[in-house]
């Protein structure tokens, strides 16, 4: 077994999703299934080989430092579920109300 | 599009008349190709395009009606990525792609259903339900840009954009009997494409022909300083007339017709590649020893970018936000439990647990390496041919009621697509065949990096000569 109904409570909780019972008995059995497919790339030889994390040999793009318009306030606070005096409203992040 | 460019030009016809008509197809359509019809917007986008229609060089663009996938931005139109926790999400920005489209006249009809962030190959998973294929509505068009492959393929547009990953734009594209084209990495910018896999994603066009797909093309590309891995180099035309295949080395990649090929889509495939040498293209055999490791790197490499692009969807910002949540980290957790979907969990999940303490050397470490290696097997292929040739998907398109609840199953579907997405490189789908049902087969074209002209001139001399994709549902 690559991976146990505990490990997937973990990995959920890091990814900051709550998952009920049969999702994670769902999850455990499909993400066995492709972990263990995933075993094929152990058999490749990959000593000394640089890892690609991006197709193009691109560096870092610069730009001027110079001010630019940005967005209206007013449009950015329409998307947001909630909010007070201009700014974005979040349920208390510390400690009982 | 380009005859009705001329006929927009001879005044036969007008952008309004034409965006009207459209519209009422599409109003209609059976296919629930469609999350969004702006049909206030287009109305707008086409009467602007009669004035610009007045002035000495219009382009090819003005006045064309266009859809545009539901994971790409539209200012002031609703853009959801066919999920719950985007439903309603009202961009203030358009995409770098939708503003050139604009910019050159062209006529923005609404936004096409795709698989619930991109992640899938049925357009299944959408909160607006699946879109159905239009050569035969019981199946699949594909996926994940299965609505705008369904929007072209049944006329409901004259050419519409999609995104790739893992082959989300040429998936469709075969399933449906039309042409896609994932572009090079870096060739069209990515600003306002939503993030699923950074270093994978690219916007490209679907059309009925090469010809029309070549037109969407260079109206998208180009460097943008807005998405810092687009490539600032020169970006000429596209070649309208085609190009002359004498001499052209066509590489052949036994890999690529191995176990798991579709016999019938395996002798269309070979058909199309006998067309192209009796238009005077030379097959050379090539090898890609690696290519039978794409699923799986894809696969870590994929989910591991996207746990990590998808890490915004908190509740926070914009989007879905759980209620009757009394502390942050709850409402993150809760949030994100309503507002995505299974298969978006899933994926979430593979890529968390690639990335994370103890599995990050086997699993993300791995795959990147074995990435290297597979962009190496292309470098090595390119040396000895132009273009290389085989199947888009190992099968044609399959019927909603077969599809398996086995989610492996699925992604081994995307196993002639990836390897493109992964070495960056530009890719084609056209049309080369039918199987015995009469469902149409896609043949593949790959080329280096930036020699679209030479995916395209070979699809639109292709298409000269042979009519599959003249054929219609």
């Amino acid at each position: 077994m690559k991976i146990t109904e505990d490990e997937v409570l973990h990995v959920a909780a890091l990814a900051r999703i709550r998952l009920d019972d049969g999702e994670v008995r769902g999850l455990r059995s499909q993400l066995d299934k492709i972990l263990g497919y995933m075993d094929i790339l152990a058999a490749v030889d990959t000593a000394g080989v640089n890892p690609t994390h991006h197709p193009l040999p691109l560096v870092n793009a610069m730009r001027d430092d110079r001010e630019q318009g940005c967005q209206e306030l007013a449009d950015v606070l329409r998307n947001a579920p909630q909010h007070e005096d201009g700014y974005i409203a979040v349920p208390r992040v510390i400690g009982q109300g | 599009m380009l005859e009705t460019a001329r006929q927009y030009r001879r005044y036969e016809k007008s952008p309004v008349e034409e965006t009207r008509a459209f519209l009422e197809k599409i109003r209609s359509e059976p296919f629930n190709a469609f999350v969004t019809i702006d049909e206030a917007g287009a109305l707008r986008d086409a009467r602007a395009a009669e004035e610009l229609l007045k002035s000495p060089e219009p382009g090819a663009l003005a006045g064309i009606p266009v859809a545009v996938k539901d994971n790409i931005c539209t200012r002031g139109l609703r853009t959801t990525c066919a999920s719950k926790i985007l439903s309603d999400f009202v961009p203030t920005f358009d995409a770098t792609v939708v503003k050139r489209l604009k910019e050159q006249g062209a006529v923005i009809l609404g936004k096409t259903n795709l698989d619930e962030f991109a992640m899938g190959s049925t357009t299944t998973s959408s909160i607006a339900g699946p879109t159905r294929n239009p050569r035969d509505p019981s199946r699949t068009p594909g996926g994940s840009s299965g609505g705008s492959g369904a929007a072209v393929a049944a006329g409901l547009c004259a050419g519409a954009l999609g995104s790739d990953t893992g082959g989300s734009i040429r998936m469709p594209a075969s399933f449906c009997g039309i042409t896609g084209l994932k572009p090079t990495y870096g060739s069209v910018s990515r600003y306002g494409l939503v993030a699923f896999a950074s270093s994978l994603d690219q916007i490209g066009p679907m059309a009925p022909t090469a010809r029309d797909a070549a037109v969407l093309f260079d109206a998208i590309k180009g460097h943008d300083p807005l998405d810092s891995t687009s490539v600032p180099r020169d970006y000429g035309p596209t070649e309208l007339d085609g190009i002359d295949l004498k001499g052209l080395r066509i590489g052949v990649p036994e890999e690529f017709f191995g176990e798991g090929l579709n016999p019938e889509v395996k002798a269309a495939v070979r058909s199309g590649i006998e067309t192209l040498e009796d238009m005077g293209g030379r097959v050379v055999q090539v090898g890609l020893p690696h290519i039978g490791y794409g699923v799986a790197v894809y696969y870590i490499v994929a989910t591991a970018e996207a746990s990590s692009n998808l890490a915004r969807y908190d509740g926070v910002r914009y989007g879905l936000r759980a209620q009757d949540v009394h502390e942050l980290s709850d409402m993150y957790a809760r949030t994100r439990a309503t507002g995505f979907g299974l298969e978006v969990k899933r994926r979430i999940m593979l890529g968390t647990y690639a990335l994370s303490a103890g599995y990050y050397d086997a699993y993300y470490r791995k795959a990147s390496q074995v990435r290297t290696l597979i962009a190496q097997d292309f470098r090595r292929a390119f040396s000895r041919c132009d273009i290389i040739a085989g199947p888009t998907t190992p099968v044609t398109a399959f019927r909603l009621d077969e599809m398996v609840d086995d989610p492996l199953s699925l992604y081994l579907l995307d196993i002639y697509t990836i390897p493109a997405n992964l070495a960056g490189l530009p890719a084609l789908s056209i049309p080369c065949g039918f199987d015995s049902l009469g469902l149409p087969v896609g043949m593949q074209l790959m080329a280096p990096h930036f020699r679209e002209d030479l995916l395209l001139g070979a699809g639109i001399s292709f298409q000269d000569r042979t009519d599959y994709h003249q054929e219609g549902p």
